[in-house]
């Protein structure tokens, strides 16, 4: 058990090879490893929702989740998001009302945010603050939060529409 | 927002074309946090950066008899494996008490337990290794012989007879108590029509900052010079501790603070891990990586707020409130907390107190006990949600006993708008407070008779809702007052150099620092708006030692009002400058030119007279070109520390709408309403956003939040699902709303606002669910309002 994995997984698009030891979790990897920094460690047990990321397109807590289990994947991290301009929308809605303020929280805020977008074109505002409910944000009370998220998902209605 | 006082004479700054003060801008760089390209310390590797990991004690007191760390040095990747005696050989011990917090005493404390740990998780040896988990796998390999000694664990009984003392040498367990006494105390309540009493009770809780406590410290021993990368909120103070305890000046100590994920305090402090992490970088002569873990931010992030205060008050028929009496009882841990004290939460209940109202007669005690558990210390809103929530509970109580309405009970008490200065009865002296046109604002904002129709007609359908208020002051803008009068070299002043540079833009350094709630937007704005250039054109550089002004940084409330301060007056300086090598370059006066729209304008009519990047180009490129006997500088520097006032008062009101379910005991929080007056206001949004973020942490306390110890100071909950904190699904949406009364004690008027959220609103909620309960002729006086402290109330359970 002790003895390092090859693995090879796609992150933001790009091929990776690695050799992992099999207790190196996701986290710890795409921080350490590839020095994508922007997937925050808050709790490292599963619970406050900074470490959020996408693997094969569904968001998963990476501190929960072993490197090797991401063999043959892809993953995307905040850095992936935004380079791509997927969330370029969300991200400025954000800006625009102040709903972040340490920042910490809000890498995994957002995976999670787009994670419901993507779900639903308008989710009401109890919706949103069920799907953010896994995610702790110690500074702002969540409601700027909820508003930006509101905000976004209309601005996207209107695009569409 | 309305304003309770107008200051036509300090428009003149501040009210140039196209001022940022008092206008919501977003804040500068957001996009760095957004993208995940933010630089916390729990993000950084150096070249030859090792990494440790603390061995804990498992004990809440316990002798240490020997430790063995022959196997555990053999591990591959281990550097070191350091014990207390040896770590002491590098950094000396330390004591937290402050001279004007008179008698308080505590006894040393190490980086690292020598003989004997007090608290279950005091580090007891540190493991260095190539990674953390080579650390951690070490540490299993260390170890320790305890001989288990009795913990004392219960507040209430730390002074008994019976109790062990915890350090033999301060003869009890007693580390500060104050007595405070006012007007005729005894004579009030006999004259009273009703006297009412209560004991609330106070859980332990703790920050929770979503990035755990960080340090990287790196000793280059060619430089003898030591860098601490941390998120602190105080780098002058933490470069002046480490200084101290390591035998350096503070020259050699280099304090850098970037991205802080989270703090609310808990990053206020040093700890003893953290100053054992530097000193493990002098002694191994590489860097050296901390970063604590969810457990252990538990088990050694500050805790605070574990209090038991007995509550009296005298009132008449007519709603006068005579008197006020407390007795409050807190445990502090071990060790009274360096260098800030653990007696200043303590002396906060006793001076807040009854603050907002007129009342004359007062007494106080307070005790401060040891206890092996962790130690307790400054967390945002120092005392005053204990203050608060005493206060507000007992006037709600008084207001049932005679049968007068909650609001009206306080419109007969507050201090009147029209009274100041004045003093409290705890002898706080108010500036300006607008108490009166606060609760009438909030009385509109809330539809307060419509609640409580609507509260009338749930009620006969077995629905209970509550409406709950609660009036509070907020201690901001601190001056010498809080540690410098008492030895601690924490500075009150604040400092900031501005400097035009040779492109006509803006570099700002200042002292204060920031963790998420604007500092530099706030800054970046009063700059821009007094020198007349545009946001984009200001840079504001902050968290390092080497690059600002010495400074307190951002803690109780300080920098918007002591930091934007330092920054007006100097860019008004700076100004004043560019203005005079301008007059000289167009053959000019100073006082016929204006900075507008980054120009050098006509202040008669605007004309654009030379832009600052060509004034810029001339005075660094070509000042042989100026005439004879100029000497432009464009750089100023300025320091500001409140002089007349110890502290800026603020004050608010909060009002929570709440349904408590009466077989669950779960309460729902429907709506929650404050009114807040901080003074000038630089960025509405950001002032509203740190105002929700701190009620939210005010919500956590009155309903979740609780570090649970068992009889043996074990801590139960250090995870963060046994631990709960109010999430997104939970909170209510905030409805914030202004008064304005501007200090006149700096020229930008502002006070502060971090802490005004968390100051009341654990009072709103508990007086809430109290409304709510009335029918059920019961009165709840301890937070957190568990679902079983509430069916316990009920006498379900």
């Amino acid at each position: 058990m002790t003895a390092p994995v090859a693995i090879s997984l796609s992150v933001n698009g790009e091929r990776v090879e690695a050799h992992v030891l099999p207790r190196l979790n996701l986290a710890d990897f795409l921080r350490e490893h590839l020095e994508l920094t922007g997937t925050h460690l808050g709790c490292e047990h599963g619970v406050c929702g900074a470490c959020t990321v996408r693997v094969g397109g569904e968001i998963v807590r990476s501190c929960l989740m072993l490197a090797v289990q991401a063999n043959d994947t892809a993953v995307e991290t905040i850095e992936g998001l935004s380079d791509s301009g997927e969330i370029a929308d969300l991200q400025a809605a954000f800006r625009d009302r102040n709903a972040l303020q340490c920042g910490f929280c809000t890498p995994g805020m957002l995976m999670a945010a787009q994670d419901l977008l993507r779900e639903k074109r308008m989710p009401a505002r109890d919706e949103i603050r069920e799907h953010l409910s896994g995610n702790y944000c110690r500074c702002t009370g969540y409601q700027a939060i909820i508003d930006a998220v509101e905000a976004t998902a209309r601005m996207r209605m209107e695009l569409k529409v | 927002m309305s304003s309770i006082r107008s200051n036509p004479e300090r428009l003149s700054v501040l009210d140039h074309p196209n001022s940022y003060i008092g206008r919501t801008v977003p804040r500068p760089n957001l996009d760095r946090l957004l993208q995940g390209r933010g630089s916390y310390v729990s993000d950084l590797e150096l070249p030859r950066m090792a990494h440790v990991v603390f061995l804990r004690s498992p004990h809440a007191h316990a002798k240490i008899v020997s430790i063995d760390v022959g196997a555990a040095k053999q591990i591959p990747g281990v550097i070191a494996v350091v014990t207390g005696k040896e770590l002491a050989a590098v950094i000396t011990p330390w004591v937290g008490v402050l001279s004007h917090l008179k008698g308080l005493k505590s006894a040393p404390q190490s980086a690292i337990a020598v003989d004997r740990v007090c608290w279950q998780g005091e580090a007891v040896a540190a493991i260095v290794a190539t990674s953390r988990a080579a650390a951690e796998d070490t540490a299993e390999h260390v170890v320790v012989q305890y001989e288990e000694l009795e913990a004392v664990t219960d507040m209430r009984t730390a002074l008994d007879p019976a109790t062990p003392i915890i350090h033999a040498s301060l003869g009890d367990n007693l580390a500060f108590e104050r007595i405070h006494e006012a007007g005729a105390v005894d004579q009030a309540f006999a004259e009273s029509d009703a006297v009412v009493e209560a004991d609330f009770v106070f859980g332990r809780h703790t920050g929770v900052t979503l990035e755990p406590r960080s340090v990287v410290a790196d000793w280059n021993a060619a430089e003898a010079r030591l860098t601490i990368y941390q998120g602190t909120q105080a780098p002058h103070m933490v470069q002046n501790i480490a200084a101290l305890h390591l035998g350096l000046r503070d020259s050699q100590v280099r304090v850098v603070c970037k991205d802080v994920g989270g703090s609310f305090g808990i990053k206020v402090h040093v700890y003893a891990d953290e100053m054992a992490t530097y000193a493990l970088a002098k002694l191994l002569r590489r860097p050296i990586k901390f970063v604590a873990d969810r457990v252990e931010s538990f088990n050694t992030d500050i805790h605070a707020r574990d209090h038991r205060c007995k509550g009296k008050i005298g009132v008449k028929r007519d709603g006068t409130i005579t008197a006020f009496e407390i007795d409050d009882l807190t445990g502090i841990g071990p060790y009274s907390m360096y260098p800030r004290t653990s007696a200043i939460e303590a002396n906060q209940v006793v001076n807040l107190v009854g603050g907002p109202y007129t009342n004359k007669n007062y007494r106080a005690r307070a005790r401060v006990v040891f206890q092996n558990k962790n130690v307790m210390c400054q967390y945002r809103a120092v005392g005053h949600p204990i203050a608060c929530s005493v206060t507000e509970g007992l006037i709600d109580l008084a207001a049932l006993k005679i049968g007068m309405d909650p609001v009206e009970i306080r419109r007969r008490n507050l201090i009147a708008d029209d009274a100041y200065p004045c003093a409290s009865s705890s002898g706080l002296r108010f500036e300006q407070l607008s108490h009166h046109a606060s609760l009438t604002k909030i009385v509109e904002m809330m539809d307060y008779q419509a609640l409580r129709a609507e509260q009338a007609r749930l009620r006969k359908d077995g629905i209970f809702r509550g409406i709950g208020i609660a009036s509070f002051i907020e201690v901001t803008n601190p001056s010498a007052a809080f540690y410098g009068v008492g030895g601690a070299r924490i500075s009150s002043q604040d400092g900031v150099a501005v400097r035009l540079d040779a492109q006509g833009s803006v570099i700002c350094q200042t002292s204060i620092t920031e963790q998420g709630q604007g500092s530099e937007s706030l800054t970046a704005q009063i700059v821009g708006s007094v020198l007349g250039v545009s946001m984009d054109r200001v840079r504001v550089m902050l968290g390092d030692t080497d690059m600002t002004p010495y400074g307190g940084g951002t803690w109780a409330s300080r920098g918007a009002g002591i930091g934007g301060e330092a920054a007006l007056q100097a860019t008004k300086i700076l100004r004043q400058n560019i203005l005079e090598v301008a007059a000289a370059i167009l053959q000019a006066s100073p006082a016929e030119l204006d900075i507008v729209n980054n120009g050098v304008v006509d202040a008669s009519d605007g004309t654009p007279r030379i832009d600052l990047s060509e004034l810029a180009r001339i005075v660094y490129f070509r000042p042989d070109t100026l005439p004879p006997g100029i000497r432009p500088e464009l750089m100023a520097t300025r320091h500001f520390v409140p002089r007349e006032y110890p502290f800026a008062f603020t004050n608010g009101v909060q009002a929570a709408w709440v349904e408590v379910d009466t077989d669950t005991g779960f309460v729902k929080l429907l709506r929650h309403w404050v009114v807040e007056d901080c003074g000038t206001i630089i960025n509405p949004q950001l002032v509203d956003e740190q105002i929700r973020g701190g009620v939210v942490q005010g919500l956590g306390a009155a309903l979740f939040e609780k570090c649970i110890y068992d009889d043996r100071g074990q801590l139960t909950n250090a995870n963060m699902a046994d631990y709960l904190v109010p999430m997104s699904g939970e909170m209510p949406d905030i409805d914030v709303g202004h008064v304005v009364s501007p200090t006149r004690e700096s020229e930008l008027g502002a006070k502060g606002a971090g802490e005004a959220g968390t100051a009341g609103a654990a009072a709103a909620v508990t007086n809430a669910v109290n409304d709510a309960l009335t029918p059920f002729d019961t009165i709840i006086t301890e937070i957190p309002l568990t679902p079983q402290v509430i069916l316990t109330a009920l006498g379900k359970i």
